[in-house]
């Protein structure tokens, strides 16, 4: 600004009053932010176009291929766990979705046992008995201060490599058998009747759901209440349980036998798997139950004061008041955490546990040399992740911002 | 505690009701029958003098295994001769860190600029050599040391891109903001595993012939980059605290952008930042072990490889519980840090 005054005010020389315009043009802010956006994009584009010239001479270089079509080739790797039915012989597409499919069986795995570990440290770490809360809260400053790598080696090579030969494993009922080669369970012969259980589980869902509308319906239009909560727990609760057992007596298992010097029948966790499960599951809730204690404690102490004012009893305002009003608050940052284990499950390369990231990233690409394509599509499956994820995060966000506030 | 407190204490915190009670007592007993043969495993059975194996004759841990390998815990296969420069490099970093949280320093400011930048060049001729001191290559670095100089190194990359990202991400400018989201984002979503991977496998093949990128620093790069996109979001949470005010006055007062920023909204939306940073730091600290999977070993990978020494077989439980017990320090003093300092910034606004 000083500059263009002394200008005006000095001699009007063609040069200077030339430079003087430049300087009026580049102080006009529309001006400036295109040109800032334009250096941007040209340096953005330069620095890609010198490493997209600079890798493609390389790989000439080296000999390497490129494009999709090493997918459809055979991949002659061994994959020891796998429910996927994969075989060396099979592609390397089946060779990648066998890795996601394991990716996400421990994700799944891990994601229910640490939710409920989760709630339940976190509630304790709100009771009012002090020996109770201190333990949690040790639980909780324990596993969050410590590496995850730490603890899926601890478990992999500290814990399981410890157990016992299955000679001598842990048996829980005589059905499930843990040792140094993994964990044993039975699996069913036929699926039918566990079917038939699943179909009535989804029915009785379906039921309480209508029930609960219905009753919220009648509630504000009446002003009588029906006991929702016992008969879901009786719905959802105590009838699954009888299907799945009833479906399950129908059944017949393949139960897990010692036979020589180890287990035969069944199904076989393999060590890896247990022990990644253990240490993601463990290690998550801890965050779990800090997101838990976090959101019941927004809650703010008038509200419940007001409550217990209007007479509600304990369980009606933990139901009623405190649940409706934390869990808006709980769920965002616990989907994120679902979020960070399913990303976090890439661990398992360090004990060699056939994740995404272990066959494909790891073996696949030892055996092709086809590294861009592979980092690409392996990115890539982590990023649509994260994408839907962060997409349900946000719809879920808007909903409850209108119905809260 | 007086004793009438005390009692008090028992009565409400412990043994409220006849169930409290019984929770209390079922705690009690299994706290009991936890601690005490862990105290026993961890002190008074183990072993602490000895040189070998031989030594280790208890029920208890064979602390002799820690105190036989300790250096290579600390400095992994650094040059013996050469191990006075990592002291230095050090103590140096403590000193640093000591003198710029001491308000009273004379020329704070100054003094925080040299330490940011010309003390990590510094440290980094002292750590690999050169202009006349003997250099060691970085595949010779391990244990703790490697450990540090993963995080201060991608640490002190990844606060100033962070910063940079969170202002892009608010930036008027619609392309500046398209590609901090496109960075933040997508850094975001991948594993840290795999982008160690990606940095470790891509940076030698997107490089000019012969220029080769060495395998720390590749590391190092890929880290940073990840910290920095959560860095980003950590700063984005301070720019949001800011009230709008501030710049507006400032704009008035006929500041530039640049100079908005450093002068009035960092300095105070950095503060507000603070624990979220501290806490993203912590998590570089732990995400460093996972340079385990390019074979460089840090803390976590020297005490693994120890496992494999067939003159120590069965000291698991000793290597963990060493390695563990520093990380657990080390991150647990961290937050405790950042705790304390956030409880005083709220006393002295008297929030």
């Amino acid at each position: 600004m000083l500059l263009g005054v002394r200008h005006r005010g000095g001699d009007y020389s063609a040069v200077s009053g030339a430079l003087s315009a430049m300087l009026t043009f580049l102080r006009d802010r529309k001006v400036r932010d295109i040109l800032w956006q334009a250096a941007a994009t040209l340096v953005t584009v330069a620095v890609i176009w010198f490493f997209v010239r600079n890798a493609s001479e390389n790989m000439v270089k080296a000999g390497i291929a490129s494009g999709f079509r090493f997918l459809w080739r055979d991949s002659g790797i061994e994959v020891p766990f796998n429910i996927t039915g994969y075989k060396p012989s099979d592609n390397l597409l089946s060779l990648l979705w066998t890795g996601i499919v394991n990716t996400l069986l421990v994700s799944a795995a891990s994601i229910v046992v640490a939710t409920v570990v989760g709630f339940t440290v976190g509630l304790l770490r709100l009771s009012r008995n002090w020996l109770l809360s201190t333990l949690a809260g040790f639980y909780i400053e324990f596993v969050r201060n410590i590496p995850l790598l730490f603890f899926v080696l601890f478990w992999y090579f500290g814990v399981l490599a410890a157990l016992p030969l299955p000679r001598g494993s842990y048996d829980m009922l005589g059905v499930i058998f843990l040792n140094r080669r993994g964990l044993s369970i039975p699996t069913p012969n036929d699926v039918s009747g566990l079917r038939l259980a699943l179909l009535v589980i989804i029915l009785l869902v379906a039921v309480q759901y209508g029930i609960a509308r219905w009753a919220r319906a009648r509630q504000a239009r009446t002003g009588r209440d029906f006991p929702v909560w016992p008969v879901g727990f009786v719905l959802c609760g105590g009838l699954p349980i009888a299907a799945l057992v009833v479906g399950g007596m129908t059944t017949t298992w393949d139960l897990p036998i010692l036979r020589g010097f180890n287990y035969r029948g069944g199904f076989v966790l393999v060590p890896e798997f247990v022990a990644l499960f253990a240490a993601l599951s463990t290690y998550t809730a801890g965050f779990i139950a800090e997101v838990v204690r976090g959101g019941i404690q927004s809650v703010r102490q008038g509200q419940i004061d007001a409550a217990k004012a209007l007479g509600l009893t304990h369980g009606r305002i933990v139901r009623l008041v405190v649940i409706p009003q934390a869990m808006p608050v709980i769920i965002p940052p616990i989907t994120s955490q679902y979020l960070n284990l399913i990303k976090n499950s890439s661990f398992g390369a360090a004990i060699a546990y056939p994740e995404i990231v272990a066959v494909f990233m790891g073996s696949a690409l030892v055996s092709t040399g086809q590294s861009i394509e592979i980092i690409a599509i392996t990115l890539g499956i982590y990023l649509v992740l994260s994408l839907s994820v962060s997409v349900f995060m946000n719809w879920y966000n808007a909903r409850h911002k209108l119905v809260t506030r | 505690m007086t004793h009438t407190s005390w009692i008090q204490f028992l009565r409400q915190r412990l043994f409220a009701t006849r169930v409290d009670a019984a929770i209390t007592l079922v705690c009690f007993y299994i706290v009991w029958r936890v601690s005490v043969p862990l105290l026993q495993w961890l002190v008074l059975d183990a072993t602490w003098n000895g040189t070998s194996r031989e030594a280790c004759r208890g029920d208890g841990a064979c602390w002799v295994f820690i105190r036989a390998r300790f250096s290579q815990f600390m400095y992994g296969q650094y040059p013996v001769p050469e191990r006075w420069r990592v002291d230095i490099a050090g103590a140096l970093m403590v000193l640093t860190a000591a003198l710029l949280s001491w308000r009273g320093l004379p020329f704070r400011r100054g003094a925080t600029i040299a330490s940011v930048t010309v003390l990590p060049l510094g440290g980094l001729w002292l750590l690999y050599g050169g202009f006349g001191l003997g250099i060691v290559e970085t595949r010779e670095w391990g244990g703790l040391m490697l450990t540090l100089v993963l995080t201060v190194y991608a640490g002190l990359i990844a606060v100033p891109l962070g910063i940079l990202l969170a202002l892009g991400r608010r930036s008027r400018l619609p392309l500046i903001r398209f590609a901090s989201v496109v960075f933040i984002e997508f850094w975001r979503g991948v594993p840290i595993i795999t982008v160690i991977f990606l940095a470790s496998l891509l940076l030698p093949l997107i490089m000019p012939d012969g220029f080769d990128v060495d395998r720390l620093a590749r590391a190092i790069l890929g880290l940073a980059f990840v910290v920095a996109a959560y860095m980003a979001e950590a700063v984005r949470g301070g720019l949001q605290a800011l009230p709008e005010g501030q710049a507006e006055a400032a704009q008035a007062l006929g500041l530039g952008y640049w100079r908005i920023q450093r002068m009035i909204v960092l300095p105070q939306a950095l503060r507000i930042a603070l624990p979220a940073m501290t806490n993203e730091f912590i998590s570089l600290f732990k995400s460093t072990t996972l340079v385990l999977i390019v074979s460089l070993f840090d803390l976590l990978g020297i005490a693994q490889a120890a496992l494999a020494d067939p003159a120590w077989v069965g000291m698991n439980m000793e290597a963990y519980v060493f390695a563990g017990a520093i990380y657990w320090f080390t991150c647990f003093g961290l937050s405790q840090w950042s705790r304390l300092r956030e409880k005083r910034l709220q006393a002295a606004h008297g929030r």
